[in-house]
């Protein structure tokens, strides 16, 4: 593995439980700046648990997290400036406008008004709901919500972009409109990401993968290097593999 | 972060505090609602049962509904309190305090800076309680109203920073219902907001003891003296005192590390 300090994410022999249960078992990984990672698991496999340890919702028990040389138990402050989170839970206030939402996403950045105003602006262009920007969050749909979130996730400009179960309930283009969408910001601002989902089809050939099972990181690489050494034709086939191989089996993503 | 970056982290969460008061318009005007009932209704028919001698900090004798009134504003910060503590286990549920908590400030400071905007909103309310409490002859001196201003911060720090623990205590939104009921009737009755401590003492020795170790008794004292431009320096010390302890739980309790969150059961998959 590369220094640490190099790194958008780097983490090393992480386990996590909650009393007797293993949510996590001597997890490691790391991801690049401009990095577009799928981390790929079915429910229940510890996704959002290393999604609440990397953004300081939780500290784990045992190994380390660092965003960029950071790390997250000693210099959590100076890692969190640097991550953008959408989580899989909405966490979008219902009760107040996009702008206001935004607005306090910036003021809990320490973002002045004048800087966050424009910057607003831009991220809800390029989502295409600026003419909402004063409609409360709930009354947007689903997948307008998911952008809201998105493009607040980015005002601070983050350099490494954690994404949660993005695509849940939502329709094939909202859908795909994301997946676009955060592919241009690794390609355009040199965004390390980490996706992660249960859906095989969003990760393409050049995303890197990390395959959780229960808890354990079964393989890392990209998707191809994947795919070639599991002796498989396609990603679904290597997924199967893998977690079948994997304590506990599996059920179909 | 510079002390220009905290200063607007939380002015963030003063305006969404009071947006969010804004907008619920049903917190607004039962938060007004409540201390009225009691002060119209309650009082006004207690007022010729419960005689009242003078004592501290009165000058004279006073009207029960003038003797109540601090017992009141009292109870208006420590609904506010526990409302900002449900808003709290609320905001936890539908996963929104997760924006506040991955936010890069200290936690202490986060938990603070949500803490004081409760209170900046309470002390609204209770101005708002006082110029209608007017119609009833609720009337402290005119500089009362201004020295009152920091026994309420106080009272409201310490009653804001109980609701926090609780806040860190609790799993589910429904759970917290029984523990307002644990906490805010007990906390409101058995404190001097509705009798004065001697008469208690004379009908009951242990309740008196149970009165006089209560943090909100303290508090009422604390604002009731302030509005009479006097003040009570040992309900001061016992409401700071309270204040830091409470507010060293709620910080325990909210570390990822080592409080409550962290050993509870994790988040869903």
């Amino acid at each position: 593995m590369t220094d640490d300090a190099s790194l958008a994410l780097a983490v090393r022999n992480v386990s996590h439980s909650f009393d007797a249960r293993k949510a996590l078992d001597d997890v490691s990984f790391d991801i690049a700046a401009g990095d577009f990672t799928v981390l790929l698991g079915l429910n229940g496999a510890g996704k959002t648990t290393l999604f609440a340890l990397v953004t300081g919702l939780y500290h784990s028990r045992y190994g380390s997290i660092s965003v960029y040389g950071a790390d997250l138990r000693t210099k959590y402050l100076k890692a969190l400036a640097k991550i953008g989170a959408v989580f899989q839970q909405s966490t979008l206030d219902l009760d107040l406008t996009v702008e206001q939402n935004m607005f306090y996403h910036a003021a809990l950045h320490g973002m002045a008004k004048s800087v966050a105003g424009p910057r607003i602006t831009a991220e809800l262009e390029r989502i295409g709901l600026n003419d909402r920007r004063r409609d409360r969050a709930r009354q947007l749909s689903g997948g307008q919500r998911r952008r809201v979130e998105l493009a607040r996730a980015l005002i601070h400009n983050p350099h490494l972009l954690l994404l949660d179960e993005p695509t849940v309930g939502l329709d094939i283009d909202s859908r795909q409109f994301l997946l676009d969408h955060v592919r241009g910001l690794c390609a355009e601002r040199g965004m390390a990401v980490l996706w992660a989902t249960h859906l095989i089809d969003e990760a393409d050939d050049n995303s890197k993968v990390v395959v959780l099972h229960k808890g354990k990181v079964l393989a890392t690489g990209t998707a191809t290097a994947v795919i070639q050494s599991s002796g498989e034709s396609n990603l679904r086939g290597a997924f199967d593999k893998l977690t079948q191989g994997a304590p506990g089996g599996k059920g179909k993503p | 972060m510079r002390a220009a970056q905290y200063l607007r982290a939380f002015l963030g969460i003063l305006n969404r505090e009071a947006l969010r008061w804004l907008n619920q318009r049903s917190r607004f005007i039962s938060a007004l609602v409540r201390p009225l009932v009691w002060l119209g209704i309650f009082a006004a028919g207690f007022r010729f049962t419960l005689g009242l001698s003078i004592i501290e900090p009165y000058d004279t004798y006073i009207p029960y509904e003038v003797y109540i009134a601090p017992g009141l504003v009292a109870m208006i910060q420590l609904f506010n309190g526990m409302q900002s503590s449900l808003s709290m286990v609320y905001d936890r549920e539908m996963g929104s305090m997760k924006t506040l908590m991955i936010s890069p400030f200290p936690r202490w400071f986060l938990l603070l800076s949500k803490l004081m905007a409760g209170v900046a909103v309470s002390i609204v309310q209770v101005y708002m309680f006082l110029a209608i409490a007017l119609i009833w002859d609720v009337e402290p001196p005119p500089l009362g109203y201004i020295e009152m201003l920091p026994a309420m911060i106080l009272a409201g720090l310490m009653l804001g920073a109980l609701g926090l623990v609780l806040s860190s205590f609790i799993k589910q939104l429904e759970n917290f219902a029984g523990v307002m009921n644990f906490v805010i009737f007990p906390m409101f009755f058995a404190s001097s907001a509705l009798n004065p401590l001697w008469r208690v003492k004379e009908s009951s020795l242990w309740l008196y003891r149970i009165y006089s170790v209560n943090p909100f008794t303290h508090a009422v004292e604390l604002i009731r003296f302030s509005m009479y431009g006097k003040f009570n320096a040992q309900a001061a010390a016992v409401v700071g005192g309270f204040f830091v302890f409470f507010m060293i739980l709620a910080v325990w309790g909210y570390d990822p590390g080592r409080g409550l969150i962290a050993k509870r059961g994790g988040p869903p998959e």
